[in-house]
């Protein structure tokens, strides 16, 4: 990685401690300074609510002119995070056509919070879930309930 | 008979010198020889055309720079542009000709300004620039020596500019649509600009893929998909055309593909029909095959049921029906002779299996299509290793026996009919399978039927020892020819009813199965 791009994640970082998203959470390791772990409390106004969710973003080696990586380290019910051990998300700004180099990780954090808050069914990794959002709220709310019990204590 | 179409097509007169000259070189060769000369005296005449060939033209890199040269220095003059900006306008609007005319005269300004062409953009061109106190948005520098900017306004330095170009055209393969680097800008990055910022081998994919972009756009071209090739297609077929036509083309590198959907000639099988039917057989043969040999279905609710024990005393998990698993009777009705059926006769055993039958009747006639169809797929495959094998034992007895290697060129004839023929053969299977019975289908099967037959004689053959050969040579030659005459047969007609809309072919409602 450049030393150009470095520099770049040094001042992000500082800028997401200037401006902290409330209920989120940034553990930085100067060593290693491409991988992020995010601890991000799910929004009272959500399901998730009372949740606390581990996260990675990794920063590859062509960043910024490529998308940062995002995943979800613990278990959640959301039909725009893929139901597997990745935990991976592709949507929005995080979709290589859609990034642009000015962007930053703090878009990329409001854009996650906001997913918490609203799920995106229309541009869904997990079809089924995106399915039972739509068609079944409440069925689709107990679940996601259940699984913050379950998983995200 | 393909070949010799192509060549006589070609031939010219120079051509037909040397063909005299070679034919009177090898002069022992009386059934080759007669057969060049017949064919030379109908050079003037071009063969007639078939109705399963269409009409398509191979394009080679430089026709198709060629080609866009051509257009643009056309409309040049019509839109009193220079050619670079006109260039620029085709790109913005795909190469659509009428479409970019039309706009262009009905507003002239606007399609400049959306193609980054505008009156401003001529009088002040980009150019890199120093401005003080800016602050790059990638890289964070504060006061770089070099920035730039499009009209948008989105100012970088011209390393990140040139890193986020590098990015799009070598990873990414994009060329004439790149957007600017701003946020949420969808301003395209014009080839002023671009010329401005990149260099050398990056320049050089660049143009490549404009090249690229070019065939991507015209709606009749289309690369040949073989591996390496870097040739184009071009064939006025339209995508709307395909239920009723199907567009093989034979690239000059050999390759024989559909035009419509880029994958290996189907004939006599529509696009839609095998995008279908390849699905189908990968989502259901073996899943059949297995469903077919291992199950039976409840004869009240059908359905399907695996035996999992030895007890013939089944009972359906689903509705609790009793039945006898060998004679598919009620288990009732068994009395004392239960775990060991013999009755046959019963009439309740009887019925059951009549409709057991029917029921299996659709999974059997899909069965019985692709049993056939993937057998010619692996008795090509077979025939073209006896053929290699052959072809080594062949070269053994030129060099034992001293025959020559045109002698020995019938065989790869044979080989290369039987593989197309195969093929063809292949997918008439898939086409009856979605074949609505009338008239007309009989005729379809019959042609299937005869072509069948001359190449499994013909295929049979192969598998002469290699000493027989040389003395099977004419008989060989006629079973080629007529094998191709039947693949000719077939096609022909069976194209002439799929024009005509003669042929129901049921591939918008899926058969159950």
């Amino acid at each position: 990685m450049s030393t150009g791009a470095k520099k770049r994640i040094l001042r992000e970082y500082a800028e997401c401690q200037n401006d902290p998203l409330p209920g989120v959470k940034i553990n930085f390791d100067e060593q290693n300074m491409t991988k992020w772990e995010i601890l991000m409390d799910g929004p009272d106004q959500s399901v998730y609510a009372g949740g606390h969710y581990k996260l990675e973003i990794n920063f590859p080696n062509e960043y910024p002119f490529k998308p940062p990586v995002v995943s979800f380290k613990t278990k959640i019910y959301h039909p725009n995070v893929s139901n597997d051990d990745k935990g991976s998300m592709c949507l929005g700004l995080l979709r290589p056509e859609e990034w642009k180099p000015p962007n930053k990780v703090i878009s990329v954090l409001h854009l996650i919070r906001n997913l918490l808050i609203e799920p995106n069914p229309d541009d869904a990794i997990e079809l089924s879930i995106a399915n039972d959002y739509k068609t079944n709220r409440a069925e689709f709310d107990k679940t996601a309930k259940d699984w913050v019990k379950r998983y995200a204590k | 008979m393909d070949s010799e179409d192509e060549f006589n097509s070609s031939q010219v007169s120079e051509d037909e010198f040397m063909m005299d000259a070679d034919s009177d070189a090898e002069d022992d060769y009386g059934v080759d020889h007669d057969d060049v000369g017949f064919e030379s005296q109908h050079t003037d005449i071009k063969p007639a055309k078939h109705a399963y060939e269409v009409d398509f033209k191979v394009c080679s890199p430089e026709d198709i720079e060629a080609q866009q040269a051509r257009q643009v220095a056309d409309t040049s003059s019509l839109l009193e542009q220079p050619p670079e900006a006109t260039a620029i306008l085709f790109r913005h609007f795909r190469w659509n000709k009428e479409r970019l005319i039309d706009k262009y005269m009905d507003n002239r300004d606007a399609v400049l300004e959306a193609a980054g062409l505008s009156e401003e953009a001529a009088s002040s061109p980009p150019r890199i620039e120093k401005v003080p106190g800016f602050v790059c948005d990638i890289c964070c520098d504060e006061d770089p020596e070099e920035t730039f900017a499009m009209k948008c306004g989105h100012r970088f330095c011209v390393d990140c500019y040139k890193q986020y170009l590098r990015t799009k055209i070598k990873d990414e393969g994009e060329a004439a649509r790149i957007r600017c680097p701003g946020d949420g800008c969808n301003k395209i990055v014009d080839s002023k600009s671009l010329n401005l910022l990149i260099t050398g081998d990056l320049k050089e994919r660049y143009d490549e893929l404009l090249t690229r972009t070019y065939v991507d756009d015209k709606e009749n071209l289309k690369w040949c998909p073989a591996p390496e090739c870097v040739y184009a297609i071009d064939c006025k077929v339209r995508d709307k055309e395909l239920m009723r036509v199907v567009p093989t083309v034979h690239c000059d590198c050999g390759h024989d593909f559909c035009f419509g959907c880029t994958l290996d000639d189907h004939q006599p099988a529509p696009c839609a029909l095998v995008k279908k039917w390849l699905k189908k057989c990968a989502d259901d043969s073996e899943t059949a095959n297995w469903i077919s040999a291992h199950t039976k279905e409840c004869p009240k609710c059908h359905s399907t049921i695996e035996k999992n024990g030895g007890c013939n005393h089944m009972t359906c998990r689903k509705c609790r029906h009793e039945f006898c698993w060998m004679c598919m009777g009620i288990w009732s009705e068994h009395g004392t002779s239960w775990y060991n059926c013999n009755r046959y006769e019963e009439k309740s055993g009887h019925e059951a299996r009549d409709a057991q039958a029917k029921s299996r009747q659709a999974l059997e006639r899909y069965l019985h299509y692709y049993q056939r169809y993937a057998n010619h797929e692996q008795s090509a495959k077979l025939d073209k290793d006896i053929y290699l094998k052959t072809e080594k034992k062949m070269q053994q007895l030129q060099n034992t026996t001293g025959m020559s290697w045109i002698e020995v060129q019938f065989l790869d004839s044979a080989s290369q009919a039987l593989q197309q023929c195969r093929r063809t053969l292949k997918w008439t299977y898939a086409f009856a399978y979605y074949l609505a019975r009338n008239n007309l289908t009989q005729i379809f099967e019959d042609n299937q039927k005869d072509l069948e037959m001359a190449v499994e004689n013909l295929s049979e053959m192969f598998e002469k020892p290699v000493d027989q050969l040389q003395g099977l040579k004419v008989e060989m030659m006629d079973k080629t020819a007529y094998c191709t005459k039947r693949r000719i047969i077939l096609l022909d007609d069976t194209a002439v009813n799929l024009r005509e809309g003669m042929l129901d072919l049921d591939v918008i409602h899926e058969r159950e199965c």
